[in-house]
C-alpha cells in the first residue's frame, strides 16, 4: 500500500518539503494544508526588500503549475484543527479529515504579543505577507514610526522605513540593540549605522505605558519619555506554533521536541524548521530552537527524507544573516558556545569575530561589512565549525592567511 | 591549461570569433575560484576549477540578482554569498534551494595567458 504524507504548515519548511518528497522519487499522495491563502513564499523579503517597493510582492518558492505537475495538494486557507494520532487522521477547520501515515508538523513561529494593556490598531506585529502589506500603507515621509524591539526585524523595518523617509524610533528594553545571539562589536556597528541613517535609538528603556487611540500610538517609557507615532510596530522575539502539538499529547520544549532525525516522540510525527527544538550535534546535542530560513529549508528536507525512512541525523551548522541598509550581517554557529575572540579585519571596514570554545575549537563566527565583504569567510567559517576544526588564533586574526587553506588543514 | 589549439581555433566562423573577448589574465584567478567581468552592461563570472579548466557563467545568482563572484567555489560548485544556493558552473544547473533557475554558461578559453570568453 503507498503511504499518504501530510504537512501541516506551508510555509519555508513545509513548502520544502513537499517537494522535497517528490525530488526524492515517492509517488505517494502528498497534502500541504496552510491556514494562509497563499502559495509558501519566502518571509525574509517581508522586512527588507519587499517594503521598498510601492506595494509589497509576494515571493512564492513555488508555483500553482508546479505543484499540480508534481502532485502536490495544497490546501490553503484552512487550519489544521486537530491530530488523532490513534486512528492516524488530521482533523481540518473546514470539518474535513485528511489521513497520514506520515505527518510533518511545520507550523513555524508567531511574534510573541506585548503583554500590555492598551494597544489597538496601529500597533502591529510583522509575520505575514498581509502584515508586511498592511504595514507598508504606513511607511511614508512625514509619518512617525516606533519599533519596539531592536531585534531583527524591528532593526531591518527600521532601515527600510528610514528609506522612505518616515521617521523612526527604536525602543529596547534591553542595555543594547540584539542583545540575542550578536556580539556586542558587531551590535554597535549596526546601532551607529542607523543613528548615521537617522533612527533615534532608545536602548535600556523599558515600557510603562502605550495607549492607542485608533489614530495615534502614546508610548510612555519608564524613564518618563514619551514616544508618539503614527504606527507602532513590536518585535520582541518570536513563539513557537505548538497548541497542536501539545494537544495530541507530543512533548513541548521551547518548541515541539524532536529527535535528531526529527521526530517526535510519536514515530509517525515529525516536526522540522521554527516550530522545533531539537539536538544540535555540533555541540553534543545543545537542544535549540533555530528562528532561521536556511535552517528550515534544511530540516524540511531532512524530515521528507526521514518520512521515507532515511533515518538521518540533523548535523548542519546554524547558519543566519541580516540586511540593514548596505550592511549585511551574517552568524555561523552560536557565538554563546564561545569563551573567547578572535577578530579579523577585512577590506571596506568589514570584520569577523571567531568564537572558540575553551579547548581551542571554533564554535562560531559573526561577520559585518558592506554588500557580501563577510560571506566567503563566514561561509568556510562555517565548514571548520563542522570540521570541529581548532585553527591557530593567530591564523584567524591574520588578514593574510586564507581560510580555505585552514580547511585543508 | 585548457583552451583551444590554434588549429581548432581556425576551424571558428568570422562571426563567432568577433564574440570572443578578452576577460582577464588566466593567472589573474587562483585555482578553485572567481572573479566578476563586466562587459558592455553586462556582467559575467569566470571560474578557475581545482584542476586548472576555465568556465564562465553569468555574474548574477538567479535567485536575486547577487554577484556570484563574491561567493565560494568548491569543486565545481559556486556558492551563492547571500543565501547560499549552490549552482554547478561548468553547466549551470542550479543545485537545489533556493535557486531553481539554471545560469547561462559561456564558452572559455585561455590564449597566450589571456583568459577569453565567447559571449553570444
Ligand atoms: C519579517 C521576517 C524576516 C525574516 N528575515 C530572516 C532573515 O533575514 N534571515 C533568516 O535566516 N531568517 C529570517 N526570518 C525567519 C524565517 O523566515 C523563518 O525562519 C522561516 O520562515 C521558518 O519557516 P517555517 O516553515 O518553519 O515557518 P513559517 O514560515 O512561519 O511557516 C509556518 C506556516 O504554517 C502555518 N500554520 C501554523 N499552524 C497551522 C495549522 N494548525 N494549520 C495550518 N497551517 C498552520 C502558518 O500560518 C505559516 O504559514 C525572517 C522572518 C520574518 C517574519
Ligand atoms: S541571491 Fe543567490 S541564493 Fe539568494
Amino acid at each position: 500500500m503507498t503511504k499518504a504524507m501530510v504537512i501541516i504548515g506551508a510555509g519555508e519548511c513545509g513548502g520544502r518539503a513537499a517537494l522535497a518528497l517528490r525530488d526524492l522519487g515517492f509517488e505517494g499522495p502528498v497534502t500541504l494544508v496552510g491556514d494562509e491563502p497563499h502559495l509558501p513564499y519566502e518571509r525574509p523579503p517581508l522586512s527588507k526588500e519587499a517594503m521598498a517597493g510601492e506595494a509589497p510582492a509576494i515571493k512564492a518558492i513555488t508555483s500553482d503549475e508546479i505543484l499540480a505537475e508534481r502532485s502536490i495538494r495544497h490546501i490553503h486557507s484552512v487550519q489544521a484543527v486537530a491530530i488523532d494520532r490513534a486512528a492516524h487522521v488530521v482533523r481540518l477547520s473546514d470539518g474535513s479529515a485528511l489521513p497520514y501515515d506520515k505527518l510533518l508538523l511545520a507550523t513555524g513561529s508567531l511574534p510573541r504579543k506585548l503583554p500590555m494593556p492598551g494597544l489597538g490598531a496601529r500597533c502591529v506585529y510583522l509575520r505575514t505577507f498581509n502584515d508586511a502589506k498592511a504595514i507598508r500603507a504606513h511607511l511614508r515621509a512625514g509619518n512617525r514610526v516606533a519599533i519596539v524591539g531592536g531585534g531583527f526585524i524591528g532593526l531591518e523595518l527600521a532601515a527600510s522605513a528610514r528609506k522612505l523617509s518616515a521617521t523612526v524610533t527604536v525602543i529596547e528594553a534591553q542595555p543594547r540593540i540584539l542583545m540575542r545571539g550578536v556580539p556586542a562589536e558587531i551590535a554597535e556597528t549596526i546601532h551607529k549605522q542607523h543613528e548615521a541613517e537617522g533612527v533615534t535609538i532608545l536602548a535600556g528603556q523599558g515600557i510603562a505605558a502605550i495607549t492607542d487611540d485608533g489614530a495615534e500610538v502614546r508610548i510612555t517609557l519608564a524613564g518618563g519619555l514619551e514616544v508618539v507615532a503614527d504606527l507602532a510596530i513590536i518585535g520582541i522575539g518570536a513563539m513557537p506554533v505548538t497548541g497542536l502539538a501539545a494537544e495530541a499529547g507530543l512533548t513541548i520544549d521551547n518548541g515541539i521536541a524532536v529527535d535528531a532525525e526529527l521526530r517526535t516522540g510519536d514515530p509517525d510525527i515529525f516536526a522540522a524548521g521554527d516550530c522545533c527544538s531539537f539536538p544540535l550535534a555540533v555541540y553534543g546535542g545543545r537542544r535549540v530552537r533555530l528562528e532561521a530560513w536556511r535552517n528550515a529549508q534544511e530540516q524540511g528536507a531532512l524530515a521528507a527524507r526521514n518520512m521515507l525512512g532515511a533515518g538521518e541525523t540533523h548535523a548542519a551548522v546554524p547558519w543566519f544573516w541580516s540586511d540593514q541598509y548596505g550592511l549585511t550581517l551574517q552568524i555561523a554557529g552560536l557565538s554563546d558556545e564561545g569563551h573567547s575572540v578572535v577578530r579579523r579585519d577585512l577590506e571596506d571596514g568589514a570584520f569577523i569575530l571567531f568564537h572558540l570554545a575553551g579547548d581551542g575549537r571554533l564554535v562560531a563566527a559573526s561577520g559585518i561589512g558592506p554588500g557580501n565583504a563577510v560571506a566567503r569567510d563566514i561561509r568556510l567559517a562555517e565548514m571548520l565549525i563542522a570540521k570541529r576544526a581548532k585553527p591557530a588564533p593567530e591564523a584567524l586574526g591574520s588578514q593574510t592567511v586564507k581560510l580555505k587553506s585552514l580547511l585543508a588543514a | 591549461m585548457t583552451g583551444l589549439t590554434g588549429a581548432e581555433q581556425s576551424n571558428f566562423p568570422e562571426e563567432q570569433m568577433s564574440d570572443w573577448v578578452e576577460a582577464c589574465e588566466a593567472a589573474d584567478i587562483d585555482e578553485e575560484d572567481v572573479m566578476r567581468f563586466d562587459h558592455g552592461g553586462r556582467t559575467f563570472a569566470i571560474y578557475r576549477s581545482p584542476d586548472d579548466e576555465y568556465f564562465a557563467t553569468d555574474g548574477l545568482c538567479s535567485h536575486e540578482k547577487v554577484h556570484l563572484a563574491d561567493g565560494l567555489v568548491m569543486d565545481d560548485i559556486i556558492e551563492c554569498p547571500k543565501h547560499n544556493g549552490r549552482f554547478n558552473y561548468k553547466t549551470g544547473a542550479a543545485r537545489g534551494a533556493p535557486v531553481c533557475v539554471n545560469l547561462r554558461t559561456y564558452p572559455v578559453k585561455v590564449d597566450a595567458g589571456k583568459v577569453l570568453i565567447q559571449i553570444g
